[in-house]
């Protein structure tokens, strides 16, 4: 039976380190490559052994698949498929085709650099890749366009949907003949500023695998948070305070800016907005260039002027937060723990007039989640107590699909498996179990390492000749699509393939001989009369009761049903007894076997 | 010549047949290049160009049998496809009954193999099939042939067979019952076997013939029902489309029947079932299914409120923990009395732990079908869900007070159409609903919103909201304080607001006062600048809740007193007449009972207008005085009583013009000698052009003028023409131009009398009356003696009676903006545009986008006139109009900045007028060709607002 075997890397039972390994019809898919943070040696990699055990990556695996590039926020950077990439394709050594959309392929060395910078050059560890080999291995990136079927190779071939989330993440249909997998990636179900929702066709894969992060929450709308927001931000720059809204690199910032510049644009404010320098401008620039990804009034808007060409938000100088007067400041990074954002924080923070807004999660120990738990007085290094007066606010904007969402996508997709990853088991359970109520189908949520085999069913495509087909039809009434239909011919496979055609279109093509298989079947009746009379009652009966057959009475004293003869002769023994012999072609099968035994049965008593 | 040739020789041959060929003949010359194409190629573009031009009415049914005949011969089928294409054209053809060529067109069906011309051929019967609606028999006939090739194997066909079937199929019992004899055929079921056709398309046309059989007024079965719902989950997106409407149909037939719910042994309501099922499709993959479910919500009124209000229900949970929503929060912190306390990390932690079993996250029915409509991606989604909302809000009171949150927060959409939609649902729903203060605040931070529409949207919504507390109106104030420093002119639409706002909650008002005058008991504070627009905003909010609250004059100072009486007086419009304690209420106002032919101004009005139609034999000098009177008189009525203004100034006009008529023709002025002549000549003449002037206005500056008033109107023109002619042949020497003159007038004599033919025998002893019976003799007649009868004609008529319409309402315009009190100078480059915005009130428009122009004066005496766009005008009320618009000036350079002004015009054209249009009406059957299409171009204009000075310096260029 064939089969879809899945195997977690990374990201089973688990979050972060996205790496999934599909076997599908033969072809093995490699789906993302993500890094775990916690490990600071190997272990942060997927474990790329277990492939890599039966012989070289590159006979292996026909593809590899990036979904998306991260965010840059620390937590969601756990989520990043492309981490490892560089190390997977020249430190381990694969030299097939990587699939990614167009703007992940511009963003990503962007982000494997900055990355790299920081690990190698900030924290001096050896034993990582080099700027070389993200250059190298940006080089065997293929990128793809949405809805674009791309051919890897002669049965294999993959197509993206949008999949929202940040810029330039996609969800992967993989295909080998009718069989297919579906790979949502992380994915966002609800609209947001700048980009709009995830989208996928009926396509009934064999099997969904999707993220389920938040397999247990619901969210709110997201239109009270927005509102929330900036109602907190106009309010301050009213009264003259200054805002600072520290952020990471991409995605929410982009969010945020487009919120902010709208409401300035609206509302015909005049306090100015700054956007720390760095990568944040670079990726800017591609939310310029790839407009067609993102929602629907950025998109519509566009030939006017482009959104993400700020008229608000400008470049920040470090001067400038000296600077009296209103002002709001995106700061990088995003949890206040070192750089720029800390900076402004301790200038600004003994003014009850300002203002700081955390717009995403921050890991504990930072002087983001101390001021978030509500500590008023911080130790900054060198024993200096730090009051910290202004006002503190939280803000969550996440990009994932919630419980609702992923269901959404399933009843979008309708597969026939689904398969849960990135995400912790005890909320998959919980999602599984729901899944599994509500659709009917069934739902796995294997761990690391764990193989998950999935029994397919395919229907098998063959080809049948025109002439054949019309044939068929044209005997019985319209196809329809809800009844299965009989019908005669030969099957051939050959060459891997298969071809449906007319009996005597095999024969010739096999170069056989025709042989005809005739039944011939003799039937007993007691009639006293004449040879010629019996043939003729016969006749008569037949042509009462087959009143929609053909029944001639041929004049040398045979009696053709259709291709049925039906021939009478006395019993050599017994002149009271004729013999009627019928014979039939096996085509007539049904035909003949009806008719004999209808000849057992008897004439009826005639009248004459 | 060949042409000819050949349709004599036709003649002939299909003499037999009766064939009109009187003109060369359409069908004769298409038979030729027909038969001259060699190849179907060639064919098709004789035929292409065939059907660029059209054809007369007698000559179709000719073209027709040539194009059948070349229909048989024809082998390629691209051919035959444009022949069947054209014949459907053909039988379009106005004035043509084609149920001659019916059965050709059915032949040409049998023996036709192609399955796009057997769709095409489908198709021209379904147009000739609603030519013949009224026919049954043609009806029964064209349906079986559909019935027929409903088995045919290409979906074009199928389609087309459905299409055909639910235009055309039986309607009527009786006529069913009847049918059943010959075909036994249920079209119903016809069509509803083809609900399980293998093609979608075949499957929408089915589901599109099931809806056109119940537009037609077929009550449609519930059993389909079941078919419907299971076609909502159908892969194809216009298939599911369609069946949305279908149950939407549906359950507006049978909203009581009794559906059972599956896989469970309960039973429902039809149209809670439908409504659950349509919520459902709110969040279907495609949204053009999603626009058209949201839409058809709104109109599902009937539906159960339990059902109702589960659409605006979502339950939120955070790692299997039961969470509020922003909203239950916002509603709690609101009664726990602790408003905008500001949010805090951990505020909206998840509380109790939820039973993992009772989680629906798959909502079966309605359950935030709004909520998700309203947060789709596409605004077209947004905008549909805004609307059903409205409409269900209208319905239900309860339903609207659940469904304000979420309206409220609509207001800050990303799409500005969006955010005007949703203000304007709410003000459509605010009779139902109390603003809480934390919504309220909401609603008001949009009054910063740089969009004018949104902002006058709001103030239109604040207008009719009711507030709860006094915190909610001093907020209100406030905000709208704000943005009249933001945006200073939206100065009137604030006070307007304000107006309203303060007549609908005099007792919040009340507490409020001396904070809002900042009196003080002991102190005396300064007198606020009686100027500033926000002092006046504030008092327009007392003055209108003082009158309401007798109390409150107790708490004003003396200069507010002052202040009441000056904007009372200058704001009428704004402040409301107060009994004020030692002073006597001013003016009485007109009680709204007493009808308007009890109102003794209306009496008055008619009465003078009495005397001065009954005293027609009186000596020249005492018309004349009675006249000016009556004109003073109406006037000064006018001034007074607004509603009756237009028809004040309507009869005083037309007295007017009757008024220089007379005096004009004053006989002792007429015969004096030559010299005399020219003082003569100049007073006429002047008259003569004034009266034409006023009756333009006449006609076309008031609305609710009618046909009886449109003949006096033009009978005036009339008068002044004839008035005119008479000066200039006084004047001209020679005869030659006058025969032009003369021949022209008697033609508008002649067009008048076409006209109004009906009206004529109400104008007894009338100048036109009079002119008629003279007619014989005036056509014959030398222009000198036409001139001589009509002098005598025009010095002999009477005087017409004007009888007066219901309503007569005088077009105003009034330039708010550029208000023409800038000292600045817009600068600008000479040779370069500067664009000047113009905003302007209209009152009593009609059609404003075709007629409202603006009108440019530059100080070298050179106009512009601007055509602002149909979209400038946007219409807040009945009757009222409003034109935002931008005016781009050009000019070369200046020494100085200068003043130009900027006026608004109405354009008339009489072609235009009610009177063109009856002649159109009229005489179009009779002679086509003959009357010309009116052009849509501006004959004259007329000046109708005050104009209105800016200051400009067009500065040279520099080089």
């Amino acid at each position: 039976m064939p089969e879809i075997k899945v195997t977690p890397l990374g990201a089973g039972q688990d979050v972060g380190r996205s790496c999934i390994l599909v076997s599908i019809a033969g072809k093995n898919v490699m789906l993302d490559c993500g890094m775990h943070m916690g490990y600071n040696d190997d272990r942060r990699f997927p474990d790329f052994s277990y492939i890599t055990q039966n012989g070289r990556l590159t006979d292996f695996l026909d593809c590899v698949i990036i979904s998306f590039v991260s965010n840059g926020e620390k937590k969601v950077l756990l989520f990043c498929g492309v981490l490892s990439l560089p190390y997977f394709s020249e430190m381990v050594g694969y030299d097939g085709p990587i699939y990614m959309t167009h703007p992940t392929k511009a963003i990503c060395p962007i982000l494997l650099e900055d990355y790299r910078k920081i690990t190698v050059d900030k924290k001096g560890e050896t034993n990582f890749f080099t700027s070389q080999m993200i250059k190298d291995c940006m080089k065997k990136v293929v990128a793809v366009h949405l809805h674009q079927t791309v051919q890897v190779d002669e049965e294999l071939e993959i197509k993206a949907y949008y999949a929202g989330h940040v810029l330039g993440a996609a969800m992967f249909q993989i295909k080998v003949g009718c069989e297919s997998v579906v790979y949502t990636g992380d994915y966002n179900m609800t609209p947001d500023r700048h980009l709009g929702a995830a989208w996928i066709d009926k396509c009934r894969p064999d099997l969904l695998i999707t993220e389920s992060t938040y397999a247990t929450t619901i969210r709110d709308s997201k239109r009270c948070r927005e509102r929330d927001f900036l109602k907190k931000v106009h309010e301050t720059v009213e009264r003259g305070g200054k805002v600072l809204i520290p952020v990471f690199a991409l995605g929410r910032a982009q969010e945020l800016c487009i919120l902010l510049e709208t409401f300035w644009e609206r509302m015909n404010l005049k306090a100015p907005i700054y956007f720390s320098t760095g990568l944040t401008e670079k990726a800017n620039h591609y939310y310029k260039l790839f407009i067609t990804w993102t929602n629907q009034k950025i998109r519509k808007t566009f030939v006017q002027r482009n959104m993400f060409e700020f008229k608000h938000i400008k470049a920040f100088d470090r001067a400038f937060a000296d600077n009296p007067g209103p002002m709001v400041v995106f700061a990088t990074p995003g949890m206040l723990h070192a750089g720029q954002s800390l900076q402004i924080f301790r200038k600004w923070a003994g003014n009850e007039k300002n203002m700081v807004i955390m717009p995403g999660y921050c890991v504990q120990g930072t002087v983001g989640h101390k001021i978030l738990s509500g500590q008023r007085k911080l130790e900054m290094e060198g024993r200096q107590i730090l009051e910290v007066k202004m006002q503190v606010e939280y803000m969550s904007f996440s990009a994932h699909a919630d419980a609702k969402g992923i269901m959404q996508l399933i009843r979008q997709a309708e597969p026939r498996n689904v398969l849960l990853v990135h995400g912790e088991a005890k909320k998959m359970e919980f999602l599984k179990q729901k899944i599994e109520q509500e659709f009917h189908v069934n739902c796995y949520m294997p761990a690391n390492g764990e193989t998950t085999t999935i029994f397919t069913n395919p229907s098998i495509p063959v080809d049948i000749s025109l002439g054949l087909l019309k044939r068929e039809t044209a005997i019985g009434l319209l196809p329809d699509a809800k009844k299965p239909k009989l019908m005669h011919g030969t099957l051939i496979m050959k060459d891997n393939s298969f071809r449906l055609v007319s009996p005597e279109q095999a024969l010739k093509e096999l170069g056989l001989a025709e042989h005809q298989l005739r039944f011939t079947c003799r039937v007993h009746i007691q009639d006293p009369r004449k040879e010629h009379e019996t043939v003729l009652r016969v006749y008569n009966h037949l042509k009462g009761v087959l009143k929609d057959y053909s029944v001639q009475h041929l004049p040398d004293g045979s009696i053709t049903v259709e291709s049925i003869l039906i021939q009478a002769t006395a019993h050599s023994e017994d002149q009271g007894t004729k013999v009627l012999l019928v014979s039939w072609t096996y085509q007539d099968e049904e035909l003949g076997s009806y008719l004999t035994s209808l000849l057992k049965k008897g004439l009826p008593q005639s009248s004459s | 010549e060949d042409r000819e040739l050949l349709e004599r020789q036709q003649h002939e041959d299909l003499s037999t047949k009766k064939l009109r060929l009187t003109k060369p003949s359409k069908s004769a010359a298409l038979h030729v290049d027909l038969c001259k194409a060699t190849s179907p190629a060639d064919a098709l573009q004789y035929l292409l160009q065939f059907a660029r031009k059209p054809v007369e009415v007698e000559s179709v049914e000719g073209v027709v049998r040539i194009l059948l005949e070349h229909y048989y011969k024809e082998n390629d089928a691209s051919v035959r496809l444009k022949i069947a294409s054209l014949l459907g054209l053909l039988s379009k053809t106005a004035g043509f009954s084609p149920d001659c060529i019916m059965d050709d067109a059915i032949n040409t069906l049998q023996n036709e193999k192609s399955h796009q011309v057997l769709a095409q051929l489908l198709d021209t019967l379904l147009v000739i099939g609603t030519k013949l609606t009224e026919n049954p028999s043609v009806r029964m006939r064209l349906v079986e042939v559909a019935c027929k090739h409903l088995t045919d194997s290409s979906h074009g066909v199928r389609n087309k067979c459905l299409q055909l079937i639910g235009c055309l199929g039986p309607v009527e019992k009786g006529v069913a019952k009847e049918a059943e004899s010959q075909a036994a055929k249920d079209v119903q079921k016809i069509i509803g076997d083809h609900f399980n056709d293998q093609d979608p398309r075949v499957r929408t046309a089915a589901i599109k013939a099931m809806l056109q059989l119940h537009e037609r007024g077929l009550k449609l079965q519930q059993a389909i029902y079941g078919q419907a719902c299971k076609l909502l989950a159908d892969d194809y997106e216009q298939v599911r489309s369609a069946a949305v409407q279908l149950i939407w149909v549906l359950s507006q037939l049978y909203p009581e029947s009794i559906v059972p719910i599956p896989s469970s042994n309960e039973e429902i309501r039809l149209v809670d079932d439908a409504f659950g099922k349509i919520c459902h499709m709110v969040s279907d993959g495609s949204w053009v299914v999603r626009v058209q479910a949201a839409k058809l919500l709104g109109s599902m009124q009937q539906v159960s409120s339990h059902f109702l209000e589960q659409t605006l229900d979502k339950k939120l949970m955070s790692d299997l923990r039961r969470k509020r929503t922003a909203h239950e929060r916002a509603k709690e912190l609101y009664s726990s009395g602790e408003f905008s306390s500001g949010r805090k990390w951990g505020d909206d932690a998840p509380k109790e732990e939820i039973d993992t079993g009772a989680v629906n996250l798959i909502e079966s029915g309605a359950c935030g079908a709004f909520v998700h409509g309203l947060e789709d991606e596409m605004y077209e989604v947004r905008i549909a869900a805004v609307e059903a909302l409205c409409m269900l809000a209208q319905s239900s009171p309860s339903f609207a007070e659940k469904c304000l949150d979420f309206l409220v927060d609509m207001f800050n959409d990303e799409i500005e159409e969006v955010r005007l939609q949703s203000i304007h649902t709410m003000r459509k729903i605010s009779n139902n609903i109390t603003l809480r203060e934390d919504q309220l605040d909401t609603v008001l931070a949009v009054l910063e919103d740089s969009s004018r529409d949104i902002r006058e949207a709001l103030h239109e919504l604040l207008c009719c909201t009711n507030v709860s507390t006094k915190e909610g109106i001093h907020l209100a104030l406030v905000e709208l304080l704000k943005n009249l420093t933001k945006y200073p002119t939206d100065r009137e639409s604030i006070w307007k607001c304000l107006k309203f706002l303060g007549s609908r909650h005099p007792t919040l008002v009340l507490p409020l006062v001396p904070e809002l005058l900042s009196t003080h008991p002991f102190f005396d504070t300064p007198e606020p600048d009686m100027d500033d627009p926000a002092y006046i905003a504030v008092l327009v909010l007392i003055f209108n809740a003082a009158k309401s609250c007798p109390t409150m004059p107790a708490l004003f100072s003396d200069h507010t007193f002052r202040h009441y009486a000056y904007l009372r007086d200058s704001l009428s419009h704004l402040v409301p007449p107060l009994r004020l304690p030692g002073r006597k209420l001013v003016s009485s106002p007109v009680s709204p009972s007493i009808t308007p032919h009890e109102d003794p101004s209306q009496q008055f009005l008619h009465q003078s207008l009495e005397r001065v139609y009954n005293l027609q034999h009186l000596d020249p000098q005492g018309i004349q005085e009675l006249l000016e009177f009556t004109i003073r008189d109406l006037q000064r009525l006018g001034e007074l009583q607004s509603e009756l203004a237009g028809m004040a100034d309507f009869t005083a006009t037309y007295l007017q013009c009757q008024l220089l008529l007379i005096k004009a023709l004053q006989e002792k002025l007429w015969n004096v000698a030559a010299p005399l002549y020219l003082k003569q000549n100049a007073l006429a003449s002047a008259a003569a052009k004034q009266i034409l002037e006023e009756t333009y206005k006449m006609e076309f500056m008031y609305s609710g003028v009618e046909s009886r008033q449109v003949v006096i109107i033009h009978h005036m023109r009339l008068q002044a023409k004839a008035l005119q002619l008479i000066v200039t042949a006084r004047t001209t020497r020679g005869v030659e131009p006058l025969f032009g003159m003369c021949e022209k007038f008697l033609q508008e004599v002649d067009s008048f009398q076409r006209c109004f033919i009906s009206e004529l025998p109400q104008m007894q002893g009338s100048f036109v009356d009079k002119l008629l019976d003279l007619m014989p003799r005036l056509v014959t007649s030398k222009p000198s003696e036409v001139v001589k009868i009509l002098q005598t004609t025009l010095r002999q008529s009477t005087f017409l009676h004007l009888p007066l319409p219901e309503q007569l309402h005088r077009a105003s315009a009034n330039i708010i903006e550029p208000t023409g009190e800038s000292d600045n100078p817009l600068r600008f480059t000479s040779g370069l545009v500067v664009a000047l915005d113009v905003d302007a009130t209209l009152e009593h428009v009609q059609d404003p986008q075709g007629t409202v122009k603006v009108q440019v004066l530059y100080p070298d005496g050179q106009a512009q006139l601007i055509h602002p766009k149909p979209a400038d005008f946007r219409n807040p009320g009945p009757g009222r109009h409003r034109l935002i618009t931008q005016v781009y000036l050009s000019h070369t350079a200046w020494t100085e900045p200068c003043q130009i002004e900027v006026r608004l015009l109405l354009a008339y054209n009489s072609n235009r007028s009610k009177a063109a249009a009856k002649i159109a009406k009229s005489t179009w059957n009779e002679s086509p060709e003959a009357l010309p299409q009116p052009e849509n171009g501006i004959e004259g204009t007329i000046p109708f607002s005050k104009p209105v000075k800016v200051y400009i310096m067009p500065k040279p260029a520099r080089r």
